[in-house]
C-alpha cells in the first residue's frame, strides 16, 4: 500500500506516495528525478547512493524512504549554491578526482561529512573515511588530493553542509 | 604561442558530473515507459523441463512474460564478432533466453515486462521453472578432458578453438638450453565491476520503424550493427545512444542478449522499456575477465640470455563465445609473448574452452596482462635460478633502443621504445641498491621485505583495419571525426569513439583548439549517439587517442586548410604568402592584413564571397586508419613487506615509470595510470571470482568480491619518459591499460622476492592473507 | 534489490512499540536498518510488518551508569565514536567501532540492531562479552536482564523473544587501572572479522592480575574464552604464554571455514589476534 511521505530535500519539501518497501534512493531517482544519486550495488558496499541525512553521509539504498521522513536530506544536486560550486566539488574538479563520474556524487558527499568532523585529516584518515565509497577509475589517489585541497579551502570558510 | 597540447587543463566533462547533472542510461525516463527484468538460471547446467509463468502473467501491472520459445523466430542469436582464423573455431548458437538448456548461473530464462520495477521484481518470483540439473565444469583445462560434461551438442569436448603462435624454433632452443625454468600459473577470473551496472532503455516507433536504444556502451556503432543483426532491423533504423557511461573496463564492449531483449519488448509492446542490472546480477550476467590455466616455460643461457618461451594455455570462454571472446586469449595475448625482450624462439598453444560459467571477454588489458604476467614471472624465476639480479637479467634481454622498429619472433613490429630509460628512472626513484641492503638487514630480524620489478610493453592503439580483417575481427579498427565550425566560430566535434571516463572531451578539444588558436571552451566534443557521429569502432584497447584523436587532428587540419584558402581569397593574397600566427592567417610581412579563424568561420558559413571552386561551409570529416599498432612500455617497481604471521602483504612503495609517447594532458594520463595500477594491484592481492564445483558463483556480491577500497591501496609514485610513436602524427600511444598490465606482475614478483628466503618460488594470485600464509606453512613444512 | 511488500509503523513511544510487538504477527524491529535492509533487498527476510523504533528517545544515547555505561539500543556507532565516556574508558569499544562497516554504516547503524542481528563475524558482540555487559530486554510481559554470555546463541540467533525489545546494554566499569583493546583481521570485501579478539586486562607490576577475553568471527557466534584468559593471569604475557593463550582460546571450538579463510587459517589467526589484542591492552595500562 502506498502512503504519502513528506521529505525535505535540498531545503525543499516534497510529498510523495510511496510503498513502505521503497528505498530512499529509488524515490529520489524515480519519483523526484534527482538522478545524481546513483546505485552501484545491492549490498551497501559501494556508496554511490550516498546522500547526507541531517548532515551525515548515509547510503540511500540502505534507507527506506519512510525512514527518512522528518530528516533533512541533501543530495548532490543541492550542494552548489547560486551557481557556485561547493569547495569539495571544486576540489574534485581541480584535482581530477573523478573519471567516469558515477561514484562521484556519493564520494563528494562522504568527503563533506568527513571534513565536518575532521577538518584537517591525514591521508590515512581520508582513506579510512571513504572505505564506504568504491571508485573503480581513479585508484583513489586524486580523490585523496581533492579532499586535502578542499580541507584547506574549507578551513578558510564556514563549513556548509545543507543547502 | 603556448599550446594546450601537453597542458594539464581541468576536465570539461566534470561540471555536469560533480553536480549530479550527468546523464547515465538509468537516468533516462520516457513517457509511457515500462520496466524489464530477467529471470536468471540458479543452475550452472540444467535442462529446462517446463516454465510456468501463469502466476506472473496474472499479477496486476505485468504486461508480458517472454521465454526462449517466444524468441527463436524473432531474434538472431547473440553473435560472436571475433572469428578467429586458423583455429578451428566453434561458435555454437547463443540464444537470448535459454531454450532447452541453461549453461551458467545467470543465463537468462525469462523476461518480465511490468509497469514498475517493484512489480517486475515480484513477478520474477512467481515464475516457476522446472530444471533437471546436469553436471557443471568450471575449470577450462578440466572442460577439455574426456568425460567432462558437454555444454553444446555440436561442440564435442567443449573445445572452442586451438590456436598456435610460433616463431623461430622453440623446441630446438629448449633441447639445447643450458637453463630451463617452468611455472604453472592460474590467471584468476575477475569481475570487471564498472561502478555503473549495465542498463538499457529501448523505444521503438512502429510508425517510422525506428528503434532508439540508450545503452551502456563503449562502442555504440558496434552495438548498432550487432543490434540490427539480432533484431533483424535495417541498420539505418537503429539508433544507439550511449550517454554518460560509468566505467566499462571492457565489460561494456560486448553485445549482450539483454539489450536486444529490451528492444524486442519495446517493439512487441509499443512502449519504451527500461532494464537495469543489480550488482549481483551484473556479477553473473556481465562478462568476466582472465581465467587461464597456463603451463609456461623459459629457457636460456647461464649468462642470462633468454633463448625461448613455450606455453600451453587453457583459456575459459565461459558458456558462450562473447563478442571478442576468442580474440582476447589469442591475438591480444600470444602475439605479446616476446614482452620487452629479444626472445628468438617462441611457441604457444592456446586452447579455448567452453565452461558452465559466465562468458569471459575483454577486461582491462585483455590478454596482455596474462602475457606480461607469465613472461615477467618467468624472467624472475630464471633470474633466481641463475642467482642473478632480476633487473640485470631484464637489461641483458631488452630490445635495444636503436633497433626500433623491431619485429619480434611472433611476427609483430614494435613501433618505438627505450626500455632502459624507464627502468633506469624507476630504479633511481626507488634507490634499488639501498632497498636491497635494507631487505637483507630486515631478513636478519626475521622480517620479509621484497622488491618486484616488471618491464613491460604492450600492444594497443588498435589498430590497422587490414590487420583486423586478417585476424578475424568482425569490424574495422580505424576511427573518425567530423569537425564542424559554426557561423560564430564555435566548434563541435563529432567522434566515432566513445569516451567513458578517459577525458577525451577535454583532450580532443585541446587538439582542436590548438589547431584553430582557440581557447578550449570554444570546442565541444560530441560522442555516443550513432545518429550524429561518424562510423567508429569505440573505446577499448587503448585506441581512442592514438586512432580517434588522430582523426580529430586530421579533420581539424582539413578545416584549417579550407579556412586558409578562404583567407587568401579575402585578403587577395597568394596562399603561399600566408602564415598562421596568433590564431590568424596573415600576409607575411603585413600584420595588418590578417583574418582570424572566427571571422573566416562566419564568411565560410554565409558564403557571400567564396573563391571559385571552394564549397560553402566549414567542416571536415576524417577517417584515420593507422599503419601499425602502438607499443607503450615502462618499468614498474614495488616494495612490500609480508607479515609472515598472518600472510598479509603491505605495499611499501609503488613506482610506475611509463612511456606512452607524447602526452596531451599529463593530469589525465596520470589518472589513467593510477586507476590501472590499482586494478592490477587488486588482481594481484584480492580480486578473484570463485565458482564451486557445481558452478555456483561464490563471490556473487560485493560482500565477497573484494573491489579495492581506498584504505587498502597505496599511494603511487609516477614518472614518465617520452618516446614518440612514429605511427601517428601526434606521436601518441595509449595509456588506459598499461597500469593494469604491469601491476599484477610487479606486486607478485615483489611478494615472491620477499618470500624467496623461505624457498617459495611462486604463489598464484590473488595473494590473499590466507593464500600467502598457506604457502609459508607449506614452505616451512619443507614442501615448497 | 526490491523487498517484498510489508507494512511499516513508527513507534511513538516505548510502550507503543511493545504493544505492537505483542501482536505476534511476525513484526521485525528496525532502527538504522543496516542489518535488516540488506536482507530485505535480497528477500532473505520477508516480514509482514516493520516497527521503526528510531524515534524512541529513551532507546538512544550513552550515559554513565553505576560507574560504567548504559548504551541505548538505538545508539548509532557514530554516537559511540563521538562519546567522550567511551573514548576515555573503553578503548576496546572504540577500537571495534571504528572498524565496523564504513562511515555511512556507522552513521545509521545502531549497536542494538547489530547485536540483535547476531552476525557471527560482527565485532561488537565480542566486545560486549569481554566487557561483561548485560542486556535489558522488555516486552509487554515484563522486563528481564540477560548477560551477554547468554544472549548470543548462534548464527543470527539470540535470547530475544519475538515480542521482546532490546532496550539497552549496561557495561560495568573496567577494573581500576585496567585497560582494553580489540584487534581483528578483516575480510577484504565485507570488512567483517575473519578473527577478532576483545581483551580487558589489569596488571600489577607488569604481571597480569585479571583478564577477560572474547573472540568473534571464528564460529557460529562470538564467545568468551575464560579458560584461556585464566592462563594469562599471573604471567607477564611473554610470547610463549600468548601463544598458549591463543591456542587455548579456540580449544574445542568448531571453526568456520570459507572461501576467504579456511578453518585452519582462521584458527591460526585467532591466536594471532588474541596475542596482539593482549599486547595492545597491556601497552595501554
Amino acid at each position: 500500500m502506498k502512503r504519502s511521505v513528506s521529505l525535505s530535500i535540498n531545503g525543499r519539501a516534497h510529498s510523495v506516495d510511496v510503498e513502505p518497501r521503497a528505498l530512499l534512493v529509488q524515490v529520489l531517482r524515480d519519483d523526484l528525478y534527482l538522478t545524481g544519486t546513483h546505485i552501484g550495488c545491492d549490498t551497501s558496499q559501494c556508496g554511490a547512493c550516498t546522500v547526507l541525512l541531517d548532515g551525515r553521509a548515509t547510503k540511500s539504498c540502505t534507507t527506506l524512504a519512510v525512514q527518512a521522513e522528518g530528516h533533512e536530506i541533501t543530495t548532490i544536486e543541492g550542494l552548489a549554491q547560486g551557481g557556485e560550486l561547493h569547495p569539495m566539488q571544486n576540489a574534485f574538479w581541480e584535482k581530477h578526482g573523478l573519471q567516469c563520474g558515477f561514484c562521484t556524487p556519493g564520494m563528494i558527499l562522504s568527503c563533506i561529512d568527513l571534513l565536518e568532523s575532521n577538518p584537517d585529516p591525514s591521508e590515512a584518515e581520508i582513506r579510512h573515511a571513504i572505505e564506504g565509497n568504491l571508485c573503480r577509475c581513479t585508484g583513489y589517489q586524486n580523490i585523496v588530493s581533492a579532499v586535502q585541497a578542499a580541507a584547506v579551502a574549507m578551513r578558510g570558510a564556514p563549513v556548509r553542509t545543507t543547502a | 604561442m603556448s599550446t594546450l597540447f601537453g597542458s594539464s587543463i581541468k576536465r570539461r566533462e566534470d561540471p555536469r558530473l560533480i553536480t549530479g547533472k550527468g546523464t547515465f542510461v538509468d537516468d533516462v525516463s520516457l513517457a509511457g515507459m515500462v520496466y524489464a527484468g530477467i529471470l536468471r538460471s540458479p543452475y550452472a547446467h540444467a535442462k529446462i523441463k517446463k516454465i510456468d509463468a501463469t502466476a506472473a502473467r496474472g499479477l496486476s501491472g505485468v504486461l508480458a512474460v517472454y521465454t526462449g520459445a517466444d524468441l527463436t523466430d524473432a531474434l538472431i542469436p547473440v553473435p560472436c564478432a571475433w572469428n578467429l582464423p586458423n583455429a578451428d573455431l566453434k561458435l555454437p548458437p547463443h540464444p537470448h533466453l535459454a531454450v532447452e538448456k541453461v549453461r551458467y548461473v545467470g543465463d537468462g530464462v525469462a523476461m518480465v515486462i511490468a509497469e514498475s520495477r517493484a512489480i517486475v521484481r515480484d513477478a520474477l518470483d512467481l515464475i516457476d521453472v522446472d530444471y533437471e540439473p546436469l553436471k557443471a565444469v568450471v575449470n577450462p583445462e578440466a572442460a577439455l578432458k574426456p568425460g567432462a560434461p558437454v555444454l553444446h551438442a555440436d561442440v564435442a569436448g567443449n573445445q572452442a578453438f586451438k590456436w598456435v603462435v610460433a616463431g623461430g624454433d622453440a623446441d630446438g632452443a629448449f633441447a639445447k638450453a643450458e637453463v630451463k625454468v617452468a611455472l604453472t600459473i592460474k590467471q584468476n577470473r575477475l569481475l570487471p565491476t564498472a561502478m555503473e551496472p549495465r542498463a538499457a532503455v529501448a523505444s521503438y516507433n512502429a510508425g517510422t520503424g525506428q528503434l532508439t536504444l540508450w545503452a551502456t556502451s563503449q562502442n555504440p556503432h558496434i552495438h548498432r550493427f550487432l543490434c540490427s543483426v539480432m533484431l533483424k532491423l535495417p541498420e539505418h533504423r537503429v539508433r544507439i545512444i550511449s550517454p554518460d557511461v560509468g566505467g566499462g573496463f571492457g565489460s561494456k564492449i560486448p553485445a549482450y542478449a539483454d539489450e536486444a531483449l529490451v528492444a524486442f519488448a519495446s517493439m512487441k509492446l509499443g512502449r519504451p522499456v527500461k532494464w537495469t542490472e543489480d550488482r549481483s546480477e551484473n556479477y553473473k550476467a556481465t562478462i568476466h575477465g582472465r581465467d587461464h590455466v597456463q603451463y609456461v616455460e623459459l629457457c636460456g643461457t647461464k649468462a642470462g640470455q633468454i633463448t625461448g618461451i613455450r606455453t600451453t594455455v587453457y583459456a575459459g570462454l565461459g558458456a558462450y563465445a562473447s563478442t571478442a571472446g576468442p580474440g582476447v586469449p589469442t591475438i591480444l595475448h600470444g602475439l605479446m609473448y616476446s614482452g620487452a625482450y629479444t626472445i628468438p624462439n617462441i611457441h604457444g598453444t592456446i586452447y579455448g574452452a567452453y565452461t558452465t560459467t559466465t562468458p569471459v571477454d575483454a577486461y582491462r588489458g585483455a590478454g596482455r596482462p596474462e602475457a606480461t604476467y607469465l613472461i615477467e614471472r618467468l624472467v624472475d624465476t630464471f633470474a633466481r635460478e641463475l642467482g642473478a639480479d632480476p633487473v640485470e637479467v631484464r637489461r641483458k634481454n631488452f630490445i635495444p633502443q636503436d633497433k626500433f622498429p623491431y619485429t619480434v619472433a611472433t611476427g609483430i613490429t614494435y613501433d618505438s621504445g627505450n626500455y632502459e630509460g624507464t627502468l633506469d628512472k624507476a630504479l633511481g626513484m626507488l634507490d634499488y641498491k639501498g632497498f636491497r641492503a635494507e631487505q637483507a638487514k630486515a631478513l636478519k630480524q626475521g622480517r620479509f621485505l621484497g622488491v618486484g620489478v616488471c618491464t613491460y610493453t604492450e600492444i594497443c592503439g588498435l589498430g590497422p583495419s587490414q590487420v583486423a580483417g586478417a585476424i578475424g575481427f568482425g569490424g574495422g579498427l580505424y576511427d573518425s571525426a567530423i569537425v564542424r565550425v559554426y557561423p560564430t566560430g564555435m566548434v563541435r566535434v563529432y567522434i566515432g569513439t566513445k569516451p567513458h571516463g578517459q577525458g577525451e572531451e577535454t583532450t580532443f578539444a585541446q587538439i582542436v583548439a590548438d589547431e584553430f588558436g582557440y581557447p578550449v571552451e570554444s570546442v565541444e566534443i560530441v560522442s555516443g549517439d550513432t545518429d550524429n557521429t561518424p562510423q567508429g569502432w569505440g573505446t577499448y584497447g587503448s585506441r581512442t587517442t592514438a586512432v580517434g584523436g588522430t582523426a580529430v587532428k586530421i579533420a581539424a587540419q582539413r578545416v584549417k586548410e579550407k579556412a586558409k584558402k578562404l583567407a587568401a581569397h579575402l585578403l587577395e593574397a597568394n596562399e603561399r604568402d600566408l602564415e598562421w600566427k596568433d590564431g590568424k592567417f596573415m600576409v607575411r610581412g603585413s600584420p595588418d592584413k590578417a583574418k582570424g579563424f572566427a571571422e573566416l568561420a562566419l564568411m565560410a558559413n554565409v558564403a557571400w564571397n567564396m573563391p571559385a571552386g571552394l564549397e560553402p561551409g566549414l567542416e571536415a570529416t576524417a577517417f584515420f586508419d593507422p599503419s601499425n599498432f602502438v607499443y607503450p612500455f615502462g618499468a614498474h617497481l614495488c616494495t612490500v613487506e609480508v607479515d609472515a604471521e598472518t600472510g598479509q602483504v603491505k605495499i611499501l612503495r609503488y613506482i610506475a615509470v611509463d612511456d606512452c609517447g607524447n602526452v596531451i594532458n599529463p593530469m589525465i594520463v596520470d589518472g589513467q595510470v593510477h586507476g590501472g595500477v590499482i586494478q592490477g594491484i587488486g588482481e594481484a592481492l584480492q580480486e578473484i571470482a570463485i565458482y564451486d564445483d557445481d558452478g555456483q558463483l561464490l563471490t556473487g556480491t560485493m560482500m565477497d568480491y573484494a573491489v579495492p577500497k581506498a584504505s587498502q591501496m597505496p599511494h603511487l609514485e609516477l614518472a614518465r619518459t617520452v618516446t614518440p610513436s612514429p605511427v601517428n602524427p601526434m606521436g601518441v600511444k595509449g595509456v588506459g591499460e598499461t597500469g593494469t598490465i604491469a601491476a599484477a606482475a610487479t606486486v607478485v614478483n615483489a611478494v615472491c622476492d620477499a618470500l624467496a628466503p623461505l624457498g617459495i618460488r611462486h604463489i598464484d594470485k590473488p595473494l590473499t592473507p590466507a593464500t600467502v600464509w598457506a604457502a609459508i606453512q607449506r614452505a616451512k613444512g619443507g614442501a615448497a | 534489490m526490491i523487498p517484498v511488500q510489508f507494512d511499516y509503523v513508527r513507534a511513538t513511544s516505548l510502550n507503543d512499540a511493545l504493544k505492537t510487538l505483542a501482536g505476534g504477527d511476525g513484526t521485525k524491529v528496525i532502527a538504522g536498518g543496516h542489518s535488516l535492509i540488506p536482507l530485505l533487498r535480497f528477500r532473505l527476510a520477508q516480514p509482514a510488518k516493520l516497527l521503526d523504533i528510531a524515534g524512541i528517545k529513551e532507546l538512544s544515547g550513552i550515559s554513565e551508569y553505576k560507574r560504567g555505561l548504559r548504551i541505548g539500543a538505538a545508539t548509532t556507532y557514530r554516537d559511540i565514536l563521538d562519546s567522550a565516556l567511551v573514548r576515555d574508558r573503553y578503548q576496546v569499544m572504540m577500537d571495534a567501532t571504528s572498524g565496523i562497516g564504513d562511515v555511512q554504516v556507522r552513521n545509521r547503524g545502531t549497536i542494538g540492531g547489530g547485536v540483535a542481528h547476531a552476525d557471527p563475524a560482527a565485532d561488537m558482540p565480542g566486545v560486549l562479552l569481554a566487557l561483561g555487559a548485560s542486556f535489558n530486554l522488555r516486552s509487554k510481559r515484563g522486563k528481564r536482564v540477560v548477560a551477554a554470555r547468554d544472549f548470543f546463541q548462534g548464527t543470527f540467533a539470540t535470547a530475544l523473544a519475538e515480542d521482546e525489545l532490546l532496550i539497552d546494554m549496561v557495561v560495568p566499569p573496567l577494573p581500576r587501572g585496567g585497560a582494553s583493546a580489540y584487534v581483528s583481521i578483516e575480510q577484504a570485501a565485507s570488512g567483517y572479522a575473519l578473527a577478532g579478539a576483545a581483551v580487558v586486562v589489569k596488571c600489577s607490576r607488569k604481571t597480569v592480575t585479571e583478564c577477560s577475553l572474547a573472540l568473534t568471527g571464528l564460529s557460529d557466534r562470538a564467545f568468551l574464552a575464560e579458560a584461556a584468559a585464566k592462563l594469562l593471569v599471573g604471567t607477564k604475557a611473554d610470547p610463549d604464554t600468548l601463544q598458549r593463550v591463543g591456542a587455548a582460546a579456540v580449544e574445542g571450538i568448531e571453526i568456520t571455514g570459507d572461501i576467504h579463510a579456511p578453518a585452519e587459517y582462521r584458527r591460526h589467526l585467532a591466536a594471532v589476534v588474541v596475542g596482539r589484542a593482549i599486547r595492545a591492552a597491556i601497552d595501554r595500562v
